[in-house]
């Protein structure tokens, strides 16, 4: 098992970066998830870490270990490609037995490995079908087993369920967890479903445009965003953003209500230098209590059931819709007028300028 | 969708009768009174008709009527009709030792010519496999040779073959004309002259056969392979082998086939000699067919046998490559 740190590590294509310089430690037993939309560099990070793509600049450390111009043979970690990219002439049998075979492993050993291997993942009886008259959810096990098999110091794996449907993904992301919570081995695991990271992830780098956004769990992304980028990414819906002017008393939201701030708060946004007062106030749709005499109005301008709770789309005086969580009884006619509360340890301020979270 | 008359769908559902409406709606267009229309069945016979035709009076006719005459006792210079013979042609051939003489020709030639030719011309395409400058050239270049005639071909290489001013011996390090080889003059080296020239001319066909197969494996297997850590040798042997192995072996069918026909480049650089060292079953089935006695009815029926060795031999290629599909 390995702790991986990065350094620096940049990569760019021609004059473009794919990643600008990164920093990160991951530690070792970590299940550290790459999350970002597509083309922000996700791919990229991982293909450098395991040494199929080089870097352009900085430094990458397996174990305090420089790796970075050692070949992907040499740093004894494995990757699961995103789409398996098992060796498609040979049975399932041979594609888990390949990496033991490539070392010269006795054949014994070897078959009994397999044995191992497969059962853990329970695919047992496809093991002599070929890869192509596997289920997409089988390859992807006979994709996990070839990695598994060696026993790497590090797993890689690129969207591995990106190619799975809905119901699959489920299963196959708790078989994953599972797997990591025995062997306990390092691994990255690059996904652009917020939901999964939130799921897998011990830690969460977000990445957008080819920088690093935030590094923190899922609970400090969700609940303290680092800037807004993240606070719109985390979560479906993601946070409610609504542009604010800060007054004596709390923050005004447009259309004329005061939403009331703690005293934490108005200090710290005092301090941040905000210019003319705007300010960009953030929060989670369970946040929003709507309530007979609350201080702040709104419209019922749509209503999701969606069985344990009812997701309220609620219009704000100058036409912007915000999210709110209420009880799965709660009846709102549509069109009707509401009134509602903030959570006041559940408010976040962001700097509309620079775009980052006000620290409290 | 509209439903003018639903008289003829009574007692379907509406939406069964949508669907089947909306998918065929288009073929269901009724003609232009008085028009005929032809029927798809009908098109498709005028359509293959003429082919059929071809095919029967080049083809098949011939076929068969060669293999009837390979039962009689016929040439086609004599004004007597086929005498059926039986068996006879058949036996003579098969006890006569100069024929079996000429299929173990064939049969060393095919062997030596297929295999030498599968190894160069894939050595070549791993080597023009990579993009280098100059790579998409070259690969122009090695192509030339399969692009001429094989009579040409053997014409210059006679010259280049000739003892005393072809240009091979002197490159070779022969420059003293009484000692040097004389590649089609000698019995032991006839053989092999022309097994050079073949491989010189069809090897590209090889390589252009395991190029396409090389440059379809997928780039993604051998970076698995690097992560799985294995070497340059075993990515070789596991990967790049079996993946190109489909086409290899049908670039091998193909060539094998062709061996086993050879005739013209045999003609073109040796006339079968020195002697009979190079007489391959096709050049004696033309002697048989075309010269001296003109003997149709026995050549008839060595031309069977060379064609069930042949689908012999390609039925195990087949087999193979089945057999390779299926894993
Ligand atoms: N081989 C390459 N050559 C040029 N540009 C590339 C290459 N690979 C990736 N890129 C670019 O780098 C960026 C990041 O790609 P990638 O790491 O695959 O993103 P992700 O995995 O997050 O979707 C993209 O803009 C992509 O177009
Ligand atoms: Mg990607």
């Amino acid at each position: 098992m390995a702790n991986i740190e990065l350094r620096g590590v940049e990569k760019k294509f021609g004059d473009v970066f794919a990643v600008k310089p990164l920093d990160l430690t991951i530690k070792d037993g970590e299940f550290i998830v790459l999350l970002g939309p597509s083309g922000c560099g996700k791919t990229t990070t991982l293909r450098m870490i395991s040494g199929l793509e080089a870097v352009t600049d900085g430094q990458i450390l397996l174990d305090g270990r420089d790796v970075t111009w050692l070949h992907p043979s040499e740093r004894d970690i494995a990757f699961v490609f995103q789409f398996f990219a098992l060796y498609s002439h040979m049975s399932a049998r041979d594609n888990i037995a390949f990496p033991l075979q490539a070392a010269g492993m006795a054949r014994d050993e070897v078959k009994q490995r397999v044995g191992q291997v497969a059962a853990l993942l329970r695919i047992e009886h496809i093991l002599d079908r070929k890869p192509g008259a596997l289920s997409g959810g089988d390859q992807q096990r006979v994709a996990l087993a070839r990695a598994l098999v060696r026993r790497p110091a590090a797993f890689l794996m690129d969207e591995p369920l990106g190619a799975l449907d809905a119901e699959f993904r489920e299963t196959m992301r708790a078989e994953i967890k599972k797997l990591h919570l025995a062997q306990h081995a390092t691994t990255v695991y690059v996904t652009h479903d917020q939901i999964e990271a939130m799921a897998m992830g011990d830690r969460i780098v977000i990445m957008s445009a080819a920088v690093v956004q935030q590094v923190g769990t899922p609970t400090e992304v969700y609940h303290n965003p680092a800037n807004l980028f993240v606070a719109r990414f985390i979560g479906s819906p993601g946070m409610n953003l609504v542009k604010a002017k800060v007054e004596a008393g709390g923050v005004r939201l447009p259309g004329g209500s005061l939403a009331p701030v703690s005293d934490r708060w108005r200090h710290a946004l005092e301090g941040s230098g905000l210019k003319d007062g705007s300010v960009v106030l953030g929060f989670r749709p369970e946040a929003v209590q709507v309530r007979d005499g609350g201080a702040l109005r709104a419209a019922v301008y749509a209503d999701d059931l969606h069985g344990g709770y009812t997701m309220l789309h609620l219009e704000l005086a100058d036409g912007e819709i915000i999210h709110g969580r209420a009880a799965r009884d709660a009846l709102n006619a549509l069109g009707s007028a509401v009134r509602f509360d903030l959570d006041p340890d559940m408010m976040r301020f962001f700097n509309p300028e620079t775009e980052m979270a006000i620290p409290s | 969708m509209r439903y003018v008359n639903s008289s003829n769908v009574k007692g379907r559902p509406v939406s069964q009768v949508n669907a089947q409406r909306g998918l065929s709606s288009r073929q269901e267009t009724v003609p232009p009174a008085g028009r005929r229309q032809l029927s798809d069945m009908r098109i498709v016979q005028l359509f293959i008709l003429p082919t059929i035709i071809l095919l029967i009076l080049m083809n098949i006719f011939p076929l068969i009527y060669s293999l009837f005459l390979s039962f009689t006792n016929y040439s086609v210079i004599s004004s007597d009709p086929p005498v059926w013979v039986g068996l006879e042609n058949y036996t003579h051939i098969l006890s006569d030792p100069d024929f079996w003489h000429n299929f173990a020709t064939t049969g060393t030639y095919a062997l030596l010519s297929v295999s030498l030719q599968t190894i160069v011309g894939f050595a070549l395409a791993m080597l023009l496999r990579s993009k280098f400058t100059g790579s998409g050239i070259i690969t122009t270049l090695v192509l030339v040779p399969m692009m001429l005639s094989p009579i040409v071909v053997a014409v210059f290489w006679r010259l280049i073959f000739n003892p005393s001013f072809g240009i091979l011996n002197p490159i070779l390090g022969f420059t003293d004309i009484n000692t040097s080889p004389e590649w089609l003059g000698d019995p032991a080296l006839a053989l092999w002259a022309i097994v050079i020239v073949d491989v010189w001319q069809w090897s590209p066909f090889v390589m252009l056969l395991c190029l396409a197969g090389l440059s379809a494996i997928p780039e993604y297997l051998y970076e698995a392979a690097a992560i799985d850590r294995a070497s340059a040798w075993f990515q070789f042997r596991r990967i790049t082998l079996p993946q190109v192995m489909p086409l290899l072996l049908i670039a091998v069918l193909f060539r094998t086939i062709e061996a086993f026909k050879q005739f013209d480049l045999v003609q073109g650089l040796t006339f079968g000699g020195p002697g009979d060292a190079t007489e391959t079953v096709s050049v004696e089935l033309y002697r048989l067919a075309f010269q001296g006695q003109f003997e149709t009815g026995l050549s008839s029926a060595l031309a069977y046998i060379v064609l069930v060795v042949i689908i012999a031999i390609s039925n195990l290629y087949i087999r193979a490559l089945n057999r390779l599909r299926e894993g």
